[in-house]
């Protein structure tokens, strides 16, 4: 199925592709299909997804709608016209005011914001500043806006590649004089991108967003240009100078809530505010008129302060999730593939079953660094308790008390970079960084409410969601 | 109103129209999600703001709908119930596989309505930004195209039939505060898209009514308030298609139809004015408008001053942000050079062109307090309102020939309203605008939205396309009830009176009266009138006569053909089969004693009747009769035919043997 990228017959193969051949039609063609029937398909030809079946073209008709036409049953394609569709945004210049603030949007991938071919359907990504103007013209009123793509990936796709060229994309921004840094990023993995950047980029002078959208751009419904308001809004003007992610706060229209990088965590496959700080709350609220902080524990604005870049990784790190009756050569098998972190997603306060003991000893002697972060996401890993948790201590298991797991592998990652030495890796995976360890966790820091019982149902029927 | 055209010759003016049918499908979850479908709600718990935000489209523009639904700045609220609703609806999660009960059931409907099937099924998203679907946008895939209706003696083009799911429903709208309830949301139903070919209002309400009983034919589809609800297009020649939206009633349709004819010869005749008075391009037009809030401050018109705006916003409960627009109160006055007397040229009946103003003022602009404008073509009459008029165009230094209309509310919206108002002239020097009116029952239409076009439609990259194979297609098609033109002339000519015919087929009963013909030999008279009349009076009763089981007609009308006296017990069997559906005919029989040969009642008769009193004089004939009758019958209706029993009775009757004996 490797075909060019320019194929005239994009995604056909098999008989639809010979089908089209037959017809001397192709992708872009404007045609007037007759079917077996005599029913009459008059519009253009669309490119079709490779996976789908080899049996049917595809046809988006006049009047706006798509319909596949079974190969057997076409009798005639006549073609009209071709207009091959323009996968380029129209640019508007992005309107300089000398009063203010340069944001800087460095691209990962995704989109944050897009347009609709209608011709074709195509949804055709806007990335540069006039493109961004475009699509949502309110940025104009809140920055000077630069933008700079880094990469085209989806956000499963991020890794080591990626993540240090990021990191030092940063630095060169801040050096340039940038007030603020906003860094557009697919929601899936965008939680381990802020720990890592946490790591990588420390003392920054300004405030580092990673913003994205759970509802793409071409939607009407978008959280996209909302997101990407709050989050410019919060590079340009906000007080808090750390790696944070920027998300709605709740699914319906209202506020933005800024995350730190090392606490924050995607918690639905789908709903706008999957985002949520765990273990602590949120350090602000942002609007489109204004910010509400939720706390004075942060690194605040001041250009003055030097950045420390450190963009080193070591990727020979996984993450353990463990479950009842997990057998012991799983551990062999990652020490065999040279694996020099381990970081275990324990049950409760930090515990996995004792046939695994050995292994974990095994892994140890030969110089793995293994962790203990907890699954259940809140609380601490408190190992000291149950002898249990006491045997893997003395096996030589270090707890990260209330680290989150993928907090943890991020900054194993960036510790293994720095050292092999078992001492000091366990030293630096102990000293907090960004508040990835917090000594107390406060009462509201976890709240899940639970949905029937009375409390919650007047709750929720009074707010909006 | 003067020069208001009441009558016009449809044919000489060019009237087009065409419909689109929606139709709520019978399934028992919603189209892409596993929600319950028809159970809906008056209550919620909890409750959702989004707002709506156009796409660019190709040229880097917005398409005009979506632009004019921006511009409206709607806060949108949906009440959300969790019986009815889930995180689908909310546009919370992306769409689950579309229900293949529904599009069973809407193949089904392309059918019937003579469709071509197509092979693949592509789910499209249509947008609407007025939130009436959370998304902004309807997802819907055609399923059927190019089919064709036996229509008053010719035939009426389906273009295609599309399988989508259901907006909300609003609740309020009030200033930038719209209010949607979602329990409908996600519904599946079919759009049946006719070909423009209907020329008369009688010929578009026979349209609808006839979609209405092919799509019934199925028993497939739901029925009741709001299940099945048309748009009608209508244009006249030299117009443009305007939709009517959401018509509840075929009986609507004739006077909307004749009223929007006639609205599209007056926009015409207004255009030609306006190009006599020499506006006939944009540029030719002489807006401008003026804040003049100061001017009329103590005018005793009250929606000029301030103070009676306030009491508007605190009494209906209007909070900034939400309802109420932004700014101060404003007045604004909108000159209009040249245009004397167009604002109350006639549109459709009982109407002049400012209420198109006003339609648009009010839906973009959000200034929605009644009048909503006033013109100097119908100044209001108030204390010194004549001279207040006077100082107002005095002070926008109008001439004679110009005009002038007021607009009062938040200033930013009345700013809004003014270009508003501008635009609508503009669109004015076209003749008809496209756009999409909604219906009133006295027949008016107002302003909804403007037309949207193929622009607003893309693909669904959430869902795959579903392969409809010919397999799945043969086995619904060998399964369809025969179509109304199909049985409508076969029962009239067996004598089932047209309305009985119509009943059967829209309420139910058609595939009995197939059935027990086919099946028993009944006499299609018989059965159309059994099940579309007798019917009617058990399900009166409160009877549940759909959930006997169809054998049960079937026995009851084998039976009957041998003893046809069990028609007169037709009542007591029907209600007793009611009662006990699964029971077989025989044992019902029984219990009834309808089931065996009736004993010597000659034999018993006059002991029976003895307790009845000889007639008086001054009683009417046949009261003596009747009574006895009533004495007997209960026990021999079924059993012996009410003929021979009256006969037999009429025989015993005393008051004859009196008067002979008296002789």
């Amino acid at each position: 199925m490797n075909q060019p990228a320019n194929d005239p017959l994009k995604g056909y193969r098999g008989q639809a592709r010979a089908a089209l051949e037959r017809f001397r039609v192709r992708v872009w063609s404007e045609v007037r299909l007759t079917n077996d029937a005599g029913s009459v398909f008059e519009g253009v030809i669309l490119p079709r997804s490779e996976t789908f079946d080899d049996l049917h073209v595809v046809i988006k008709m006049r009047n706006g709608y798509n319909t596949g036409v079974h190969v057997d049953r076409i009798r005639a394609i006549q073609e009209l016209g071709y207009k091959e569709a323009v996968y380029k945004i129209p640019e508007r210049e992005f309107p300089f005011n000398a009063g203010l603030p340069k944001v800087t949007l460095l691209g990962t991938g995704g989109t944050i914001a897009s347009r609709l071919d209608y011709r074709t359907g195509a949804v055709i990504p806007a990335f540069t500043p006039g493109e961004l103007y475009g699509a949502v013209p309110e940025l104009a009123d809140i920055c000077n806006l630069t933008t700079r793509k880094l990469f085209g990936v989806f956000s499963e796709n991020m890794s080591k590649d990626q993540y240090i060229p990021l990191a030092q994309a940063i630095g060169d921004e801040i050096a340039a004089g940038a007030d603020g840094i906003v860094i557009g990023h697919g929601t899936d993995t965008m939680g381990h991108t802020a720990a890592i950047l946490s790591f990588m980029v420390q003392h920054s002078p300004v405030p580092i967003v990673l913003v994205g959208s759970q509802r793409s751009s071409d939607r009407p419904s978008s959280d996209a240009a909302l997101n990407l308001i709050h989050a410019v809004r919060a590079a340009a003007y906000g007080d808090i100078a750390e790696v944070m992610i920027c998300m709605f706060g709740p699914t319906s229209d209202r506020y933005g809530l800024l995350h730190r990088g090392t606490r924050c965590r995607k918690m639905h496959s789908s709903y706008r505010s999957t985002f949520r700080t765990i273990g602590d709350i949120p350090l602000c609220m942002v609007s489109r008129s204004r910010f509400d902080y939720l706390t004075r524990d942060y690194l605040p604005r001041d250009k003055t302060r030097k950045v420390r870049i450190d963009a080193v990784y070591d990727d020979r790190v996984t993450i353990l999730y463990y479950y009842p009756g997990m057998k012991p050569d799983l551990v062999d098998a990652l020490v065999e593939k040279g694996y020099k972190g381990i970081v275990i997603a324990g049950t409760g306060l930090g515990h996995v079953n004792k046939p695994l003991y050995p292994a974990l000893k095994r892994a140890i002697q030969q110089g793995v660094h293994v962790v203990m972060a907890v699954q259940t996401l809140w609380g601490f890993a408190q190992m000291y308790v149950y002898d249990t948790g006491r045997d893997l201590l003395d096996i030589g298991i270090v707890p990260l008390d209330n680290m989150l797991p993928e907090t943890a592998l991020m900054k194993l990652c960036w510790v293994l970079g720095h050292t092999q030495e078992h001492a000091e890796v366990m030293r630096l995976m102990r000293t907090p960084v960004s508040h990835e360890i917090t000594e107390r966790e406060p009462h509201n820091g976890y709240v899940i409410l639970q949905g029937g019982l009375p409390e919650t149902e007047e709750f929720i029927t009074s707010h909006w969601k | 109103m003067e020069s208001t055209i009441e009558r016009i010759d449809y044919a000489e003016v060019g009237l087009m129209a065409g419909l689109e049918v929606h139709q709520q499908l019978l399934t028992r979850r919603k189209l892409f999600c596993k929600c319950p479908a028809g159970l809906y709600t008056t209550k919620h718990d909890g409750e959702i703001l989004r707002h709506m935000r156009p796409t660019l489209s190709e040229l880097g523009e917005y398409d005009g709908t979506a632009l004019m639904e921006f511009k409206t700045k709607k806060n949108i609220i949906y009440l959300l119930h969790e019986s009815n609703v889930c995180t689908y609806e909310m546009d919370d999660t992306p769409p689950f596989l579309m229900n293949d009960e529904a599009l069973d059931v809407a193949v089904e409907q392309c059918l019937m309505l003579g469709c071509d099937i197509v092979d693949e099924v592509h789910v499209a998203r249509k947008q609407y930004l007025d939130g009436s679907i959370p998304t902004g946008f309807q997802r819907t895939a055609i399923v059927g195209v190019n089919g064709k209706l036996p229509f008053a003696g010719r035939s009426l083009g389906i273009i295609q039939v599309s399988v989508e799911e259901d907006s909300c429903r609003e609740v309020t709208d009030r200033g930038h505060l719209i209010v949607w309830r979602t329990d409908r949301l996600g519904m599946p139903l079919i759009e049946t898209v006719t070909a423009p070919e209907l020329r008369t209002p009688d010929e578009v309400a026979e349209a609808i009514l006839l979609i209405g009983r092919v799509c019934r034919t199925t028993r497939h589809v739901r029925v009741g308030l709001g299940a099945s609800r048309q748009d009608v297009n209508v244009s006249v020649r030299g117009g443009r298609r305007v939709e009517i939206k959401g018509v509840p009633k075929a009986g609507w349709a004739r006077r909307l139809v004749h009223g929007e004819a006639i609205r599209q010869v007056n926009l015409l005749r207004l255009q030609r004015e306006l190009a006599r008075r020499g506006v006939s391009k944009t540029s030719d037009l002489k807006i401008e408008h003026r804040d003049v809030t100061r001017l009329l401050a103590s005018s005793q018109y009250p929606h000029f001053r301030a103070e009676s705006w306030d009491a508007f916003v605190q009494q209906d409960k209007r909070r900034p942000g939400f309802e109420l627009g932004e700014g101060p109160f404003c007045v604004r006055a909108v000159k209009l050079c040249g245009l004397a007397g167009t604002l109350a040229w006639p549109t459709q009946p009982y109407h002049d062109f400012s209420h198109e103003l006003a339609g648009r003022v009010r839906v973009i602009a959000g200034l929605d307090q009644q009048p909503i404008l006033v013109s100097s073509d119908r100044w209001p009459d108030y204390a010194d309102s004549r001279r207040e008029l006077g100082r107002l165009r005095k002070h926008l230094r109008c001439a004679d020939g110009d005009a002038l209309v007021v607009v009062w509310g938040p200033e930013a919206d009345t700013v809004t309203a003014a270009q508003e108002i501008a635009l609508r002239y503009q669109a004015a020097l076209d003749g008809v605008p496209h756009e999409t009116r909604q219906p009133f029952a006295d027949g008016s239409t107002d302003f909804e939205r403007i037309l949207p076009g193929p622009d607003r439609m893309y693909p669904d990259t959430d869902h795959p396309p579903v392969r409809m194979t010919r397999d799945r297609v043969e086995r619904l098609r060998v399964a369809l009830p025969p179509p109304p033109w199909e049985r409508e002339p076969r029962w009239e000519a067996a004598g089932i009176p047209r309305q009985t015919v119509r009943y059967l087929i829209r309420r139910g009963g058609a595939e009995l009266v197939d059935l027990v013909v086919r099946r028993a030999q009944a006499d299609p008279r018989r059965a159309g009138m059994f099940f579309g009349e007798r019917w009617k009076a058990l399900r009166r009763k409160g009877l549940a006569v759909e959930k006997i089981d169809p054998e049960r007609w079937v026995e009851l009308f084998q039976a009957a053909r041998e003893r046809p006296v069990l028609w007169e017990a037709q009542d007591a069997i029907g209600e007793a089969l009611a009662r006990r559906p699964e029971q077989p005919l025989a044992e019902t029989l029984r219990e009834l004693g309808l089931d065996r040969p009736v004993g010597d009642w000659r034999g018993t008769l006059a002991e029976r009747l003895r307790g009845i009193s000889p007639p008086k004089k001054a009683q009417a004939d046949g009261a003596w009769l009747r009574r006895a009758m009533g004495a007997v019958m209960p026990d021999l209706r079924g059993k012996v035919p009410g003929r021979e029993v009256a006969e037999a009775v009429r025989a015993l009757e005393p008051s004859q043997n009196a008067k002979g004996a008296r002789s």
